[in-house]
């Protein structure tokens, strides 16, 4: 039935193509482009959010897409995050593929009933008849200087829970090619963006192409340490990596990409090289993410280790308002120095 | 059979003073309750002048990068001033959102710590004892349940107070809203709701946010008195934020007051309202502007002049200049900031954290990454 909605089916076997290039386009360009893309595809697509149509997106992430679309397809809601984050639900279940905009993460945790209680539980209770086909995505994290409660970093808190996949690019080619497969995989993606990425500037080939859920990136290859992320932290990791090159320490940074599944096969690969590991996760400390690779890490390669696994995470307080001490709470090159050095006793 | 009417309804629109400075004085007799005097009167437009000096320079604080960001009041101080000033300082309490300055200021709120907040410090939350307010609310609706709940502790202590909380056209598609407003009539709770109808939210319009005719209709459903006053008139405003408050201590229980004015200014200084609204729209507005119509009254009354204004205005500016200089004098945050106001009593492993961070630019565990300090 659906079938006749959808122009050409997605090629998702289609080899990744380099990341060299010189096609620079913005992060929130290289969202746009994916989901345009898959928009052109398939009509049983659309967007939906705050200020996501007339305005453009309250940060431009869906600029033009109303003039090419039309107002049936990218829609502007009421204030009411669980109100929307319902509505697809429902949408989802009789066939349509929505992708919902919040306008921060934050502002998802109106809707933890709907994207917490059913998005992820729907395929499960309905014995596999009823999944959720819908991409959430917005901005996660600290925008800069919004204050505690606009800079939620959900990842560590939402993927305690099965059910959904969670994707967290760090630059704009992974942006188009993780939205594009978390807009054509058939269960609940959601879809971690940063306010202070989308305008960072990276090669995105124009051609169609796939990112694979679960498989981390080698974004910088050493042998002394192991130093995984994901997000915006990555790009302090390799920050941190050129400084400490000047001091003959090299690391291999990994870009885990997407959280569940999480690929903990490349952490162990590059322990087994490297013997030493520090995660850098921008969320709070406690049962974060950073504690989850750190535990298989653990479980799974503990003969390994020559020191002990290390964390570098926000301050275990809410995200502070002014800018100095956002500033302080976030992870930073300088903290991710320390503790490489720290890893390897070279203080 | 016939049918029969089970429940019918009208909203009435309250209008005291009109837009050329008309004054209904079958309305609002002199020596009413609920009616401003001319002292009265005179003192709110002086307020008017300085909140709105306040809002210029925000902005252009803003604009030269001395001020994070800011929510423009310009072109509805008569909503706020008119319901805060019917609300006893002291006694009631205050439940913001973040676009009501001038009743906040009222009740005591330092005008310095609106200006630090903005500029992005929790410092400018921290409201000075006394002052019954609560903390200006960012997520959008979240402030009217807390109202709801202060109102009901309010009541089960049979404290004489009434609870009043401000919220857009926009924050009431929130769940929170509906959830506050069946509470709050359920209990028969002493509170005041009171939306500004600013016509947006953010880009949206009112009739697109909804597809009721108007905000004051939604609190019908609930059971709630629901009043709709033109909201650049501050005599109708007050008025009907004073009634609605000696009916919630008199057991009359909740009134939804909707104030219909206008956003003259962006959303906030991060916007840029000519995107998406016409100009034409913007200058009706600009006809009504509470401030104008309140001058024209009282000038027409004799009770002021252009001197008055001259001197008003140049006092505002040396008062806005110094609450400048204090917000921005103040010293930056202290590290220990972070950590002191989690908990009643500072864990041992925050205390931990809070010292290395005095003396290190360091993440949470100083003794995972080799600085062993107790
Ligand atoms: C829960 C939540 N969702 C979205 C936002 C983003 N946001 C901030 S202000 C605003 C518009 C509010 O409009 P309205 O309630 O009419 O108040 P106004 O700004 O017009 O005074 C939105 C959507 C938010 N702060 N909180
Ligand atoms: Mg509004």
């Amino acid at each position: 039935m659906s079938t006749t909605y959808v122009a050409s089916a997605p090629d998702l076997l289609k080899p990744v193509p380099t990341r060299e290039g010189t096609r620079l386009i913005q992060f929130r360009e290289a969202l746009r482009e994916a989901m345009t893309e898959e928009m052109r595809r398939d009509d049983r697509i659309f967007l939906m959010g705050e200020e996501v149509a007339y305005y453009n997106g309250a940060y431009k992430v869906s600029q033009g897409m109303l003039e090419e679309f039309g107002p049936r397809r990218i829609i502007d809601t009421p204030i009411s995050e669980n109100g929307f984050a319902g509505l697809a639900v429902g949408a989802a279940m009789y066939g349509l593929r929505p992708i919902v905009e919040f306008m921060s993460w934050s502002f998802s945790l109106v809707a933890a009933d709907q994207i917490l209680n059913n998005v992820p539980k729907m395929l499960y209770m309905s014995g596999g008849q009823w999944g959720c086909p819908i991409v959430f995505r917005g901005n996660n994290g600290a925008g800069g200087q919004l204050g505690s409660t606009h800079s939620w970093c959900v990842e560590a808190l939402y993927s305690n829970v099965p059910g959904m996949k969670i994707a967290i690019p760090s630059c704009p080619f992974d942006a188009k090619g993780l939205l594009k497969t978390a807009i054509v995989d058939n269960d609940p993606v959601f879809f971690l963006e940063s306010e202070r990425m989308l305008a960072d500037k990276g090669h995105v080939p124009e051609e169609e192409y796939y990112v694979p859920f679960g498989q981390a990136a080698l974004r910088s290859e050493g042998s002394d340490v192991t130093l995984v992320s994901f997000g915006r932290p990555v790009n302090f990791c390799l920050e941190a990596v050129k400084e400490l090159e000047k001091e003959g320490i090299t690391a291999d940074v990994l870009d885990m990409r997407t959280i569940r599944p999480l690929d903990i096969g490349a952490v162990i690969r590059s322990v087994k090289k490297t013997n030493r590991l520090v995660v850098v996760d921008q969320s709070w400390p406690f049962a974060s993410i950073a504690t989850e690779v750190i535990t298989q890490t653990c479980e799974k390669a503990f003969d390994y280790l020559d020191a002990n696994p290390l964390r570098v995470n926000t301050e275990d307080v809410p995200t502070p308002y002014a800018k100095n001490l956002e500033a302080e709470y976030l992870p930073h090159k300088g903290k991710i120095i320390q503790a490489v050095k720290a890893s390897l006793h070279r203080l | 059979m016939p049918m029969r009417t089970v429940y019918e309804a009208k909203i009435e629109n309250l209008q005291i003073l009109d837009e050329d400075g008309n004054f209904d004085t079958k309305l609002a007799p002199a020596g009413a309750p609920g009616v401003l005097t001319d002292e009265q009167a005179v003192f709110l437009l002086d307020q008017m002048i300085q909140c709105r000096r306040l809002d210029e320079i925000a902005f252009t604080l803003q604009r030269s990068g001395r001020m994070y960001t800011y929510p423009q009041n310009k072109g509805q101080e008569a909503a706020a001033l008119g319901s805060g000033f019917a609300m006893r300082k002291g006694t009631d309490w205050l439940v913001p959102c973040y676009r009501e300055n001038a009743a906040l200021f009222l009740h005591g709120m330092p005008m310095h710590l609106i200006f630090l907040h903005w500029m992005g410090d929790e410092r400018g939350n921290a409201i000075p004892k006394g002052v019954n307010i609560t903390p200006i609310a960012i997520p959008i609706g979240t402030q009217m349940l807390h109202a709801t709940g202060m109102a009901w502790a309010f009541k089960q202590r049979k404290e004489d107070k009434v609870a009043i909380t401000y919220f857009g056209d926009g924050a009431t598609s929130e769940g929170d809203f509906h959830e506050a407003m069946n509470f709050a009539t359920a209990f028969n709770l002493p509170i005041i709701f009171f939306c500004q109808n600013n016509q947006w939210a953010i880009s949206v319009p009112r009739e697109q946010q909804m597809n009721s005719e108007t905000v004051a209709q939604k609190g019908l459903a609930y059971g709630a008195t629901c009043v709709h006053v033109d909201g650049n008139d501050i005599f109708a405003v007050y008025k009907a934020t004073h009634d609605a408050r000696e009916r919630a201590r008199n057991g009359g229980g909740v009134t939804l007051i909707e104030a219909e004015t206008y956003r003259l200014g962006d959303h906030t200084t991060a916007d840029d309202a000519r995107r998406y609204r016409d100009e034409e729209e913007v200058e009706s507005w600009k006809r009504k502007d509470p401030m104008i119509r309140l001058r024209k009254y009282l000038t027409g009354k004799g009770l002021w002049t252009d001197a008055k204004q001259q001197a008003a205005e140049d006092a505002a500016k040396i008062l806005v200049a110094d609450v400048v200089k204090l917000s921005e004098g103040m010293e930056k945050p202290s590290t220990d900031d972070m950590f002191n106001y989690l908990y009643e009593a500072i864990p041992e492993d925050l205390r931990r954290q809070r010292d290395t961070l005095r003396t290190h630019s360091l993440g949470q565990d100083p003794s995972q990454v080799g600085l062993q300090r107790r």
